[in-house]
């Protein structure tokens, strides 16, 4: 295992009172896994993202460990995480269009970068990991003004994994691109896995179709906790969970038409994280509740690797 | 970037063309006859010399011409570098009154304005990490933005002149002493400087140091600190570069406010009675002299573009997105 998150409760701190957006996570990701990360929005995958690298200032760090190679993560430690950041854990950000500091030409802004984690700055490297994505080296001599959006997300992918860090967190970073640019991105992940560059990855997206053609291993969750986690196929095929069987049946299949039928989604809405219904989170959505579901389902592993916290799966 | 400084010039050209037209508009069209209170002051009573003297300063000035014709006329001269005669110091020139003040002036504006942003900028950015430096600075920067200059420049005149009486409240030099390049002579007038420039000096103060902090709470908020952040960049590389761009918008606000900062200067002057181009204004209009009040305005217009100018090559400098829209951006 080269992560396992255990019990994982992360908080957000607001007026009135604590909002749960991690509460009790618990899952492992293998050496060389990708895992894609799915849910609706607030269902806190992203801050499940955050977590495992920088908590803004509104997180809190209630209760539960991150082990990473071995070793325990001080996520809710700001400084004594910096000195993990980037080398052992880095990230790809949902803004990667703005995260480049714009009145700096990007070579000096790397190298600047790179001497201030106390790195030495191997710029032929750089050029060819910028090659593998297709950046040509003028690149570097240009301000991110001048580069295109598909360009500047290309460019913070190789910033984001020069150190090779263990894991890396790719946060929505196919959410603002066109379909043609986001197989590319996809591509390229690929390839940083291949060549080494990265070990492990987190696939942050809501996009279940494309998450399907680059994870290993899909986790779906649902209000703060896990739904189901399972290798790619068997969730796109085979889902135990009802939450994941509605997501999938709300998503549109090439070559149908809904002319008579109109495609459904999920009626209702996640449950307010600020005051957590007991018993399963999503109970009230779902068609198939019951008494039992008043109760909290645990995580059972009913086939190897395939996880379910639902009772009547 | 040529094309660029080409349309900068012709809006700079155009702007001088108009501020020379209605400064040559106010005082001719200003109530009362220079010419009549410059008899007046000559005590003539034969009605006979009144009406020579009249006509000759008339002729003089070229107020008989058609108003036309004295437009054209004072491109003309203004072209030549002559400003024309003063009424008020008759019959020193213009330019040569103007040459006497301008020293003052430049020695009061140049320091207050450039110091301030500087200091401001540097203040400010430090209260926007400093929660007690925050809480402090920021009300007393309220305040003293809010204070118009002249109304400083009188406490600062009561309290360090009157009351405590460490520094002189009038003049540019003791009337004791003679201008020359002694050591005495410069300490005098330094010591006649400090209180016109530390209240042109704080008012400004406050004002760049409360747009610095909020300048730099956004940009140290911004995506690309928070992604320096999280690959786990010291605060002081990420501060740096919070502050350069954060700088900005302080040069773009420094070229807006430079007109405030000049007009400010002028009646901080006049409080002190300190012998610049505000003081030279005051006198001119009490005396109704056009042509000084024209040499004036005319100079401190100059001025202002000269320096607006100046603002926008350094932002040019500064900042490369202007660059990148100058040359077409290329993806």
């Amino acid at each position: 295992m080269s992560l396992q998150v255990s019990e994982l409760k992360v908080y957000y701190r607001t007026l009135k009172g604590d909002v749960r957006a991690l509460d009790g996570m618990t899952f492992g990701l293998r050496d060389g896994e990708i895992l894609g990360l799915v849910g609706e929005s607030g269902c806190g995958k992203s801050t499940l993202g955050k977590s495992l690298i920088r908590m803004d200032g509104r997180m809190r760090h209630v209760g539960g460990t991150v082990v990473l190679d071995g070793r325990e993560l001080p996520i809710g430690d700001d400084r004594a995480m910096n000195e993990v950041r980037f080398r052992e854990v880095s990230l790809i950000p949902q803004y990667a269009m703005s995260a480049l500091n714009p009145t700096r030409k990007l070579r000096r802004m790397i190298t600047e970068l790179l001497r201030s984690r106390g790195a030495t700055p191997d710029l032929e490297e750089l050029e060819r990991r910028m090659s593998q994505v297709g950046l040509p080296r003028e690149v570097l001599d240009r301000y991110p003004i001048e580069l295109s959006g598909g360009m500047k997300q290309r460019m913070v992918m190789v910033i984001s994994t020069l150190l090779d860090p263990s894991l890396l967190i790719a946060d929505e970073v196919t959410s603002a691109l066109d379909v043609s640019t986001q197989k590319a991105v996809a591509r390229a992940l690929l390839g940083f896995r291949e060549s080494g560059y990265v070990k492990s990855m987190i696939f942050v997206t809501h996009d279940l179709a494309l998450t399907h053609h680059i994870a290993d291993t899909i986790m779906v969750m649902y209000a703060g906790k896990l739904a189901e986690k399972a290798p790619a196929d068997v969730i796109v095929k085979a889902p135990r969970h009802p939450y994941t069987k509605l997501l999938l049946d709300s998503l549109p299949e090439v070559g149908v038409r809904y002319a008579d039928r109109r495609l459904e989604g999920i009626a209702g809405s996640p449950p307010s994280l600020l005051n957590p219904p007991t018993g399963c989170r999503f109970r009230d959505r779902c068609p198939i509740a019951g008494e039992q579901c008043a109760e909290e389902p645990p995580v059972a592993e009913l086939a190897p690797d395939h996880h379910v916290a639902c009772w009547k799966a | 970037m040529r094309r660029y400084f080409g349309r900068k010039l012709l809006i700079y050209g155009l702007t001088f063309f108009v501020a020379v037209t209605v400064n040559w508009m106010i005082p001719r069209f200003m109530p009362g006859d220079p010419v009549a209170s410059m008899v007046a002051r000559a005590n003539v009573t034969k009605p006979e010399a009144v009406e020579a003297m009249r006509a000759y300063y008339t002729s003089l000035f070229g107020l008989d011409q058609p108003l036309w014709q004295q437009y054209l006329n004072f491109w003309g001269a203004l072209l030549r570098g002559d400003f024309g005669v003063s009424i008020w110091l008759f019959p020193t020139p213009v330019s040569d009154v103007i040459t006497t003040a301008v020293p003052y002036t430049l020695a009061l504006i140049v320091p207050s304005v450039l110091l301030s942003w500087v200091v401001g900028n540097q203040f400010g950015a430090y209260a926007a990490r400093r929660k007690l430096l925050d809480n402090t600075v920021l009300p007393v920067g309220y305040v003293l933005t809010a204070m118009p200059y002249m109304w400083l420049a009188v406490l600062l005149a009561w309290a360090f002149g009157v009351i405590l009486g460490w520094f002189p409240v009038a003049g540019g030099y003791s009337f004791s002493m003679r201008p020359n390049w002694s050591g005495a002579f410069l300490l005098d007038l330094l010591h006649h400087w400090t209180l016109p420039f530390l209240s042109l000096f704080l008012v400004a103060l406050g004002g760049w140091a409360i747009g610095m902090r909020n300048m730099i709470i956004y940009e140290l908020e911004s995506d690309y600190s928070n992604y320096l952040s999280a690959l786990g960049a010291p605060s002081r590389l990420i501060r740096r570069y919070a502050f350069r761009n954060a700088v900005l918008p302080q040069i773009t606000g420094l070229a807006l406010q430079l007109g405030v900062l000049v007009a400010g200067a002028l009646v901080t002057e006049i409080v002190f009675a300190y012998p610049g181009l505000g003081s030279l204004i005051l006198k001119a209009i009490q005396n109704k002299d056009f042509f000084l009040l024209q040499g004036t305005f005319l100079f401190i217009v100059l001025g202002v573009l000269i320096a607006n100018f100046i603002i926008d090559i350094v932002y040019v400098v500064v900042d490369p997105r202007t660059r990148a829209g100058m040359a077409g951006a290329q993806a």
